[in-house]
Formats: structure tokens, sequence, C-alpha cells
């Protein structure tokens, strides 16, 4: 057993040196990472990396209330002093519409001409919001926007009515405060929502984990297959094979070697998660490398089985890329796998990294504890086990073949 | 004098194809044995099956009185490897190389040093060692190859063609070194193309083509075998037993590249 730790903590010694050593790979080590954390950070919006968006604006009315709705649209600040929205004017419904087609803006309201007139005579008017349907998720969220706002200017105006009302029916209520009796008619139910942890959870702090796992992980299935195809590439892997090492230190000594550099990379991310995108662990920072060292465990024997499976350091990439691409779709990392079709859900809960993916949310975003992560626990640590127990007989009888 | 490796019937197969087909030969202790053989004959199928790389299909081979299968630990212990791929790491420094594999057989860094300081003179790497291997030459690479293949005093050398590419003077330096450490007991199992070495280096020779041993015995021995020709050479030998036909490797022949490989594969369609 001592042995066995020791012969695998020269070959993890020496393949560390190695990469250490090797320039091209150090630089892409720490790009790679730093290059994904941002391009997901930054292509992927939200409502808090929303500000300016072009919108188009047709006011038929010349009335002080649609001005005023006009006015709410333009100074609407989103996150910080940011406007949401870069408000062009327009003449009508077709005109917005055309503004949509040459993509100048991503939206529109039309206030109709007698906007005004209907609200003073109590009668209800619409107004049309426009969407651009070739950007969903863009349309989306100008759709919930211009809603709210329409929605809140029409409770402010509702409101006031009621306010006028229960003047009228009783003169001495002017100089009082209504505003209890009027949200008590206009909004019986208030929703209040709460969550688990304090502040708002972006879209960034649900990719992040996922993120996170996946650079952690694929970098032992990729790597540890890339290593040991390397190695027989070169042929100093029968200088190894040549000595007294037990086989088993050979592929746990490389694992252990991507495993730290596997570890680092998701600590860069980790730190630039924090640093740009104000990611924060909620929950134990130790419970979350745990669970890392789990996932690294349970891909180990995957990386191991392609390693022996390919004879070159190109076959081997080749075969991971297609674990690799569909495992990033599947995995919920940028996608919750609940919106997926049933049978894609399925898929999704024989890949590891999905149940490696769910603790690590379920840690880092809303502070969960050991006991809400055990059976993703369990899973990884089956799958490792059973992985293992099939790919190092396998390897071994493969690599002295 | 007493064998140091014997082998009996020994034959690896790929499919239905036979690199190495029913071969016996023997090594003397003490001796320096050439393996000869064209392009594709299975001469380091053979080696490999012997420094247990490869696992044999059939038969039986003992390395220092273990079996190759059932003892491979035990043969590991008794045997240096100087392959035919460089078993160095270019991004480390020789030193570091030699400490690496001298670790890996139980040897701490000074017994690594104590060990291999004097071959690394010999060999006029001396000043070398702390410089990364990716930049030395092929020449210098070899001689570190072959320190790496000596650091656990092994009774019996594997050299498979040591010599190959490099220039005369390195040529020389390496022959005069594999003749010294034979003076001092290593055992040498050499393989080479160049006829000239073969017959400079080797006590006794083994010729192996399409998988079989074709001829064995002193150089004198096969040399007497050329018909026709006063002082025959060994090259001669060697073409009158194996022909002179070019050999076609690409004849659909599975390879036997480093670390084995589950289905058979071509590695630029050569049998070795």
């Amino acid at each position: 057993m001592f042995k066995t730790i020791k012969d695998l903590w020269s070959i993890t010694k020496k393949d560390l040196l190695e990469f250490r050593r090797d320039g091209l790979r150090l630089a892409t080590f720490f790009i790679m990472p730093i290059f994904m954390m941002l391009l997901t950070g930054f292509i992927f919006p939200s409502q808090n990396t929303l500000k300016n968006l072009p919108i188009g604006v047709a006011n038929g009315d010349t009335k002080e209330i649609s001005v005023k709705l006009e006015r709410t649209l333009s100074e609407l600040k989103i996150s910080g002093d940011n406007s949401a929205f870069n408000v062009k004017n327009y003449n009508s419904v077709d005109a917005i519409k055309e503004g949509i087609q040459k993509q100048e803006i991503s939206g529109g309201i039309y206030i109709p001409a007698d906007f005004d007139d209907k609200i003073t005579n109590n009668e209800q008017v619409s107004v049309t919001i426009v969407e651009d349907q070739s950007n969903p998720q863009i349309s989306q969220m100008v759709d919930q926007i211009l809603t709210k706002v329409a929605d809140g200017f029409s409770s402010e105006l509702g409101k006031q009515k009621i306010n006028m009302i229960i003047i009228k029916s009783n003169p001495g209520a002017a100089k009082t405060d209504n505003t209890s009796l009027v949200n008590s008619i206009m909004n019986p139910i208030k929703a209040e929502i709460t969550g688990l942890v304090t502040g708002n959870p972006n879209y960034f702090e649900f990719v992040a984990p996922g993120i996170i796992a996946m650079v952690v992980m694929t970098a032992v299935l990729t790597g540890l297959a890339a290593s040991i195809s390397r190695e027989k590439e070169q042929g100093t892997l029968d200088g190894i094979l040549i000595s007294p090492i037990n086989r088993l230190s050979i592929v746990l000594g490389k694992a252990m070697a991507q495993a730290i550099r596997g570890l680092i990379q998701g600590a860069i991310v980790l730190l630039l998660a924090f640093i740009f995108f104000g990611v924060s662990v909620h929950g134990n920072l130790l419970l979350v490398i745990f669970i890392l060292l789990l996932g690294i465990f349970s891909f180990v024997g995957l990386g191991i089985l392609v390693s022996a499976i390919a004879s070159e350091q190109e076959t081997a990439t080749q075969l991971l890329f297609m674990f690799q691409f569909p495992m990033l779709f599947l995995s919920g990392t940028f996608f919750p796998i609940l919106l997926m079709p049933d049978f894609m859900q399925k898929i999704a809960y024989l890949i590891p990294l999905t149940y490696a993916i769910n603790a690590l949310r379920k840690i880092m975003v809303l502070g969960a504890g050991i006991g809400a992560v055990r059976n993703e626990m369990l899973i990884l640590f089956i799958f490792g086990v059973v992985t293992l127990a099939i790919s190092v007989p396998v390897f071994k009888r493969v690599i002295t073949r | 004098m007493e064998n140091i490796i014997v082998v009996n019937n020994l034959t690896k197969k790929y499919k239905n194809f036979a690199a190495v087909d029913s071969i016996n030969f023997s090594v003397k202790k003490g001796e320096i044995f050439g393996f000869l053989g064209p392009n594709g004959s299975g001469k380091t199928t053979t080696i490999r099956m012997l420094t247990t790389l490869l696992r044999p299909t059939s038969g039986h081979a003992s390395v220092a009185g273990f079996d190759v299968v059932d003892k491979s630990d035990e043969v590991r212990k008794h045997i240096g490897l100087v392959a035919e791929k460089i078993i160095l790491y270019t991004h480390l420094t020789a030193k570091e190389n030699l400490e690496f594999f001298g670790e890996l057989f139980g040897l701490n860094k000074n017994s690594v040093k104590s060990q291999s300081e004097q071959w690394i003179k010999k060999l006029h790497m001396d000043s070398w060692l702390n410089t990364q291997v990716g930049a030395y030459s092929t020449g210098m690479k070899q001689r570190i190859n072959i320190v790496r293949a000596l650091l656990t005093k092994p009774d019996i050398l594997f050299l498979d063609e040591p010599t190959l590419g490099l220039d005369p003077q390195t040529t020389h330096l390496i022959r005069e070194f594999i003749r010294e450490l034979n003076n001092a007991g290593v055992t040498v199992l050499l393989t080479t193309h160049d006829m000239l070495e073969a017959e400079a280096l080797s006590d006794r020779v083994a010729i192996i083509d399409h998988g079989k041993i074709a001829a064995q015995g002193t150089v004198s021995e096969l040399k007497s075998r050329v018909k026709n020709k006063k002082n025959a050479t060994l090259e001669d030998a060697f073409l009158a037993i194996t022909g002179t036909e070019i050999r076609d490797e690409a004849k659909g022949r599975a390879a036997t590249s480093g670390g084995g490989h589950m289905f058979g594969r071509n590695q630029g369609n050569r049998v070795r």
C-alpha cells in the first residue's frame, strides 16, 4: 500500500513538473478557464447585465398621461444608475415593426391616440407591445420589463382613481392617508418573495457551478487520457512499465496530477466568477472542494478506459470530444434539465457531471449542507467505483497485450 | 556457460497473423547476442515479450531464470531496455529523468547519482545533466537513454537498434561502451540493421525472418553457410539466409507499438 502511494506520487510529481516546463500547455491552462468564464459570463444576458436596450415608442397620444408613460420608459433605471432602455421614437406600430425588422430596435410599445381619453373616462385602454421574435431571449426580457412598467403605471393610476372614489364617498377622507385602504382594494393579496439566501442570484450564479464542475472534471477526463496516450506515443510509457511499479499507481498518479491541475483551474474559475460577476459561495467551501474531488473520482475510470482504447493522443482527444460536447449541454451547465424533453432528462441523469453540478449548485447558490447532497455524493462515488472496477483491469490487460 | 535467456516456442499472434511464430533460442550469460532480421520480421515484438511489455500468445520465455509472464516483476529487476524510441521526457533535464526512473526502481537521488556518474562520464554527458533533454541531439539523447537503462545495474541489457540514426563518432562511442559493459559481466541482446556492428560486437547471432528463426549460431558459423564466396561477411550470410527480396511492410500486418493495443493497429504498417 505504502509502495503504491509512493509510486503514484512519483508519477504525479513527474507529470506536474513536465507540465510546468511546457510553456504552451501552461499558457493554455490559464487562458482556457479565463476565456470560458468571461465568454460565458458576458454573452449570456440577464436582467443584471441588461442596459440601454434600444426600443421603439410610438405615442399616438399627446396628452399628459401618455407623455408620463413615455417618460417612465425613458427614465427607467436598472442595475444601479444604468438606463434600461435607449428609447427611439416612431409614428406607428408599423414603423416599430419596420424598426425591428431592420434590427434598429429590440422591441417596442405603441400607445394609442385615445390613451388619455379612455383613462379619464374610466375605460380600459390597451397598449401594444411589439416583440422581436428573432431573438427570444432578449424579447422575453423586453416583454417582461415593458409589461411590468405598464402594469405598474396602470396600478398607480388605479390607486389614484380609487382614492378619488373614496374621497367622493367620504369627503373627510381627503384629509387622511388612504394608501392602506387603496392598496387593500387594488391588491388584496400581496405576494412576498423570499429566498434561502440573501440577495438576488443572477443567471451567472446558476451557470458558475456548472462551469467549475465541468472545467475540473473534464480536466481529469481529457488530461488523463491524453497524458497516457502521449506517453505511449513517445515511448516513455515503456520506461515506466518496465519498472516494478504497480500498474494501478501509474493511472492513479496521472489522475492525481490531472486532479491537482483541474482543481487549480476550478479555483481560477471561481475567483473570476467572484471578481467579475459577483458570484459567491453561500455554503461551505470545503464541501464544494469535496464534491469536486468526488466528481474527479467519478471521471477517472472513464479517462482510463479511453486511454486504454485509444493508441494515439489524437484518437483519445477525438473520443473524449464525443463525450464532452453532449455533456456540456445535457448536464444542466447552461440550462435547467427540467426544461429539456423527457428523454433528454433521462440521458442527463446518466452523466455524473449532472450530479456534481446539482450538488455544487445546491451548496454554492442555496447554501445547502452535506445532508442535501447525500444522494449526489453517493451516485458520484458509485459511478467512480464501477468505472474504475471496469477500466483498471482493461488498462492492465491492454497495456501489455 | 549457463543460459540467461531461454525462449521456447514463443509465439505472438494478432488475430490471424503471427508476428512471432514459435521461435526457439537461448542467450548465454555474459555474451553479446545479435538478434537480426529484415524490417517487419518480429525482432521488436520478441524483445517486447522478453522485457514483459507484451504478453506472448503461447510458448514460454525465461529471463534471468524467471518466466516473463508469471514472474514479470522479477524479470524487470534484472533487465534494462534501450528501446527503439528514446525513453526520456524532453521537458525534464537528464538529471531529473534519471532521478524519476531511479525512483520507480526504489533508488533515491544519491543512489542514482552514485550509480550513474561513471557511465555519464564515460559517455561524455557530465556537463549536460542540467539541460532539458529536448535540447539534446539524437546522439546525446541516446547516451542518456543508455545510462537510464543501466540505473539498476541490470544483468541483461536489451538494445533495440541503439545506433540507428547516429553519427559515426557517437556510434563508435556507444559500441565501445557496449563492449565495456559486456566485459563487466552484462549480457547484451542487441538488434541492429548494421551488419558491421552485429559482426563486430556479437558472440552469437540469431536471424529472424517472417516471425521465425531462420538461422542461429556464431558469426563464423553463419558466414560459413555462404557458398561460393571467399571472405563472406555477416551481411552476405544474412542475405543468403533471408534473401534479397524487399519486404512488403504493408500487407495488413499488425504492429507492436509502445504499450500494446487492444485491437491491434498498424503503426506505419510496420511489424518489428
